[in-house]
């Protein structure tokens, strides 16, 4: 078995395992089982980053199995510069939701556990598919543990948003299903992600494709104006749910625009990548916007994640290299910043069980620690230097200025925009006299929140101050795709 | 072909003979839980089911009966599928029908016979073969929703039941009349032959077709035919309701196949119009009536509509601007469809059996509330065969409507992929409401908390069921394989 299978499937047995055998009378035992079972899964996934080789834009770690012949359907996996730092994140957000949920969750703790494992499982599975059906099964398999898990441990009005994030991913991901079919039909046969990147294509079909490609993963992104379940899911959301969302599953989308819309349909991706350059705009000044007005701490990070997903879109579609590593750059330390937001508000929910700013105030004075990690999170938040959340805002401007100088000008608007909601935020929640009783009793971090909050702030500093294991993996790659889609498949 | 050639209804023949000894070695039977006789249809049941099985693996085409009957790789197949449904359906239904004073020998003695009426239906070579199949299963199933002779709603369903089912016979006989007429024969290859020479009158044969699609219509349960379903559905005592909501699909698939692929192919370019339109109102009208209903088996019963509305898109894709090269691929990802959709009914069904007890039905959606607490592991196997009727892989259902969507793409068309997509749409309505399902299991509290304890044989083939409906999507590619070399030698001959 290949690292990559093992990289799936591990979390996934265990998963089962803990579904099948777990009980609610033996949650300790689930819990260090769930919390073996993250770690083993990260553990083989590291191998994956030493032994990759940065000179090369072919795909790395292959497996390729006969799935189901009928179809000419592979069991293919693989990793390139684009892909691979995804399955270590996926794997280590992982870890940190199963200590996040360690004493908060405890009713049905196997099947919290369990669900969260087979969803990492299924996430690495869509990071390291190289055949269009598997990514789509591991694509929308990912919905049905998510789903659970909003509905069942969410927040009052959770069924409501488990809805809406189901059906609206699903009604994109049907869309994306017509055109894998498609591409199939159009290929000869074939299921092969990189056989559909050499077909080449008419402008009519691939601007069909571009858009049934867009319907997925735009609202997977999600982007404006089909952002409208993220807001919901994650407010409702438990907090292992929103951080898993943030961190990795909003990723898939931006991923896909990368695997599968710029390389298929290349010419219709620069036709149409003033649209979507446009509506990235729209994200990153509206949104920010919208985010500025919110109550509800998680509605407020919700907003900043989609401000955020439009720096990645923003910066795929203005096709240099700045722009491309910048969003890819950004999509991890998003993955890293947001999840430590998540898990902020959730210390704060968890012991005051309110999201509303206004039911705080003062919390440095009680909370002096945990003050001290949510001021780094929230300056990486609104992209400060020397951390994560800065070097992919910066390579993103850098690489709009290079292509339109307007384009650029707006995009940094985002700085100010996030700067203004992230402090603000911070300013009402931990400055001021302490607002209330329930302020005055808090009890600062303990070591399980200490511990995850300083993993996380450790990755966010080092991808702040030291970035370039990240784009070195990245860069042949990206050169690569750029190359590839420069060339026109029309002909 | 003109020999007796008694060999190839091997199966039909130890059918007939079981059901009449199981009728009569009921009347000794003095046991209240039948157990002598349950075992004996079943061992009759698993031996028709292995006798299909090795005529399938022989994968030899035989004439039988002076040519009245085909036994081919397709007919035994969907034999061995029906089979096996029809065992798993009694499974689920023995603790059902016992707690409700049903338990009599004339329930396992009419699903012999039902089995009969289908395993004729699928090997018929001859229109009255066909007709005489049809009226078997249909008669021994009027008889059985029936069953619960005391029950005001069982009756008014039989009787519903039996009137459409005859009208749609009528019509089902007068297009096969109408084709005798044009053709001046009864046998399937016969009319095929002459069809194709192009000599009768296109006007009768039209006039034909049109008749025996709309009696296959009702059969299969579509639109505008679908007015019995609900209502029989709900009305029929469950385990009933799952007797002819299984294993009798297959047969109408089967019919369907033989009557307009094998016997009036040249006639394509006009049912598949006909299947088109009957296709898209059943997904409409099943998918949008299904999210208003309450009733658990009323919302099944809409949603078998919209199943078989997806079905029929794969039956009405396989001749496209007049060449039959992707017929082998469409009809074969329908078959695939509907013994996947049987697989998931029986799970779907034989879990509302579970859930009932002695005096209460457990019928509506909201007796499923909280089910994942009552019993996590039912509720998991429920919300398998809710994904895969959704087609959310990675569940049998998701590879049965992608073999679907597949086989109307490759067609080239736009037209076709125009109706891909709005299968799609229509599909993503349907998502709706199988959510709501796993949405009640999950995410209310439960409101019934007698404890579930479903007897060992049930829980095993339960399990089972779940097992397949996930494995064939993990692995789908073996039962797929299967389908298609069935069509293919089908299409053959």
């Amino acid at each position: 078995m290949g690292l990559l299978s093992l990289a799936i499937w591990l979390p996934i047995a265990s998963g089962l395992l803990l579904l099948a055998l777990g009980r609610d009378d033996q949650a300790k035992a689930v819990r260090w089982v769930a919390l073996i079972a993250a770690l083993a899964s990260f553990l083989v996934t590291l191998p994956l980053i030493t032994g990759f080789d940065n000179a090369t834009a072919a795909m790395q770690f292959s497996e390729k199995l006969a799935w189901i012949a009928r179809f000419n359907v592979h069991y293919h996996l693989g990793v390139d510069g684009i892909s691979l730092w995804f399955v270590p994140l996926t794997a280590f957000i992982t870890i940190i939701v199963v200590i996040a949920a360690w004493e908060v969750i405890t009713e049905r703790v196997n099947q919290y556990m369990g669900a969260f494992l087979i969803l990492s499982g299924l996430m690495v599975g869509v990071f390291s598919a190289l055949d269009g059906l598997l990514f789509y099964v591991f694509f929308e398999a990912t919905l049905i543990p998510m789903y659970i898990i909003i509905g069942v441990w969410g927040g009052p009005n959770r069924v409501y948003a488990a809805f809406k994030f189901f059906l609206y991913t699903l009604a994109g991901s049907l869309l994306m299903l017509i055109a894998l079919i498609y591409l199939y039909f159009q290929s000869g046969g074939s299921f092969e992600i990189l056989d559909w990147h050499k077909l080449p294509l008419p402008m009519p079909a691939q601007t069909l494709l571009f858009f049934a490609f867009f319907a997925a993963f735009a609202v997977k992104v999600p982007m404006w104006p089909v952002h409208t379940w993220l807001p919901d899911a994650h407010v409702e959301a438990p907090t292992g749910g929103s951080v898993v969302l943030a961190a990795i599953m909003l990723k898939l989308g931006a991923y896909g625009f990368l695997r599968f819309s710029m390389p298929i349909a290349p010419d219709a991706s620069r036709e149409h990548a003033w649209f979507i350059i446009a509506i990235s705009l729209i994200a990153v000044v509206y949104i920010g916007l919208v985010a500025l007005v919110q109550k509800d701490m998680k509605k407020l990070v919700a907003y900043s994640s989609i401000a955020h997903m439009g720096f990645v879109t923003l910066g795929f579609f203005i096709f240099n290299e700045l722009g491309v590593s910048g969003g890819l750059v950004q999509m991890i330390s998003h993955g890293f910043v947001s999840g430590a937001m998540f898990l902020s508000i959730g210390v704060l929910y968890d012991r005051v069980h309110s999201r509303e700013i206004a039911a705080y105030g003062g919390v440095v004075n009680t909370m002096p620690k945990f003050a001290a990690f949510a001021m780094l999170f929230t300056m990486a938040n609104c992209g400060l230097p020397a951390t994560g959340g800065f070097v992919g805002e910066w390579m993103v401007i850098l690489g709009s200025v290079q292509f339109n100088f307007w384009i650029g000008a707006v995009a940094a608007t985002a700085l100010i925009f996030g700067a203004a909601y992230s402090l603000w935020m911070y300013k009402r929640v931990f400055f001021g006299a302490i607002g209330n009783d329930h302020v005055r009793e808090l009890q600062d971090l303990n070591a399980r929140e200490f511990l995850m909050m300083a993993v996380l702030a450790v990755a966010v500093i080092w991808m702040g101050i030291y970035p370039k294991p990240f784009t070195d993996v990245m860069h042949t790659s990206v050169d690569a795709l750029l190359k590839h889609v420069a060339v026109s498949k029309l002909n | 072909m003109n020999n007796m050639n008694w060999l190839p209804v091997y199966p039909e023949i130890l059918l007939l003979i079981m059901a009449c000894v199981v009728a009569l070695v009921d009347l000794f039977v003095k046991d209240e839980r039948r157990t002598p006789t349950y075992w004996l249809t079943q061992v009759s049941l698993a031996a028709v089911a292995a006798l299909h099985l090795s005529y399938f693996n022989r994968g030899e085409t035989m004439y039988g009966v002076q040519g009245m009957v085909v036994t081919d790789p397709l007919g035994h197949l969907l034999g061995f599928f029906a089979a096996i449904a029809m065992i798993i359906t009694l499974v689920y239904a023995r603790p059902y029908v016992q707690s409700r004073d049903m338990l009599k020998g004339e329930l396992f003695s009419l699903s012999l016979f039902t089995l009969l009426g289908i395993s004729v239906m699928v090997s018929a070579n001859n229109m009255l073969v066909i007709y005489l199949g049809l009226e078997l299963m249909s008669l021994s199933l009027y008889a059985l929703v029936a069953l619960r002779r005391d029950h005001a709603v069982s009756t008014e369903a039989a009787m519903k039941y039996f009137v459409l089912g005859a009208l749609a016979s009528g019509f089902l006989l007068y297009g096969m009349s109408m084709m005798y007429g044009a053709t001046g024969s009864l046998s399937i290859p016969k009319i095929f032959e002459v069809i194709s020479s192009g000599q009768p009158n296109k006007a009768v044969l039209v006039f034909g077709v049109v008749f025996i699609v709309s009696g296959l219509a009702f059969k299969l349960g579509v639109v505008p035919f679908h007015m019995w379903v609900p209502d029989v559905y709900q009305g029929a005592p469950t385990a009933v309701t799952l007797l002819l909501g299984g294993a009798p699909k297959l047969a109408a698939f089967a019919i369907t196949l033989r009557l307009l692929v094998d016997g009036m192919m040249g006639l394509a370019v006009d049912w598949q119009q006909m299947l088109l339109v009957l296709s898209v109102m059943s997904m409409l009208v099943g998918n949008l009536a299904a999210i208003a209903q309450t009733n658990l088996k009323r919302m099944l019963a809409y949603s078998t509509i919209a199943q078989m509305g997806f079905m029929l898109l794969g039956l009405a894709s396989g001749v496209v601007n007049g060449t039959t090269l992707s017929a082998a691929n469409a009809y074969s990802s329908s078959m695939f469809y509907v013994v996947t959709y049987v697989l998931t009914t029986l799970g779907t069904f034989g879990m509302i059996m579970i859930l009932s007890r002695q005096g209460h039905e457990a019928e509506n959606i909201s007796d499923l509330a909280g089910l994942a607490r009552r019993s996590p592991w039912l509720a998991g196997v429920m919300t398998i065969f809710m994904f895969s009727l959704a087609g959310v892989p990675p569940t049998a259902g998701f590879y049965a409507k992608l073999s679907v969507l597949q086989a109307l793409v490759t067609t080239g068309s736009s037209f076709y992929i125009g109706i891909a997509v709005l299968a799609v749409v229509l599909s993503l309505i349907g998502a709706f409401y199988y959510l709501r399902i796993v949405k009640v299991m999950f995410f209310e509290e439960a409101t019934d908390l007698a404890p579930l304890k479903p007897a060992g044989d049930v829980r095993a083939v339960m399990a089972l069921n779940g097992a397949a409906v996930l494995g064939f999507g993990l692995l789908p590619g073996g039962l797929m394989a299967l389908c298609a070399e069935a069509i293919v030698k089908a299409l053959a001959t």
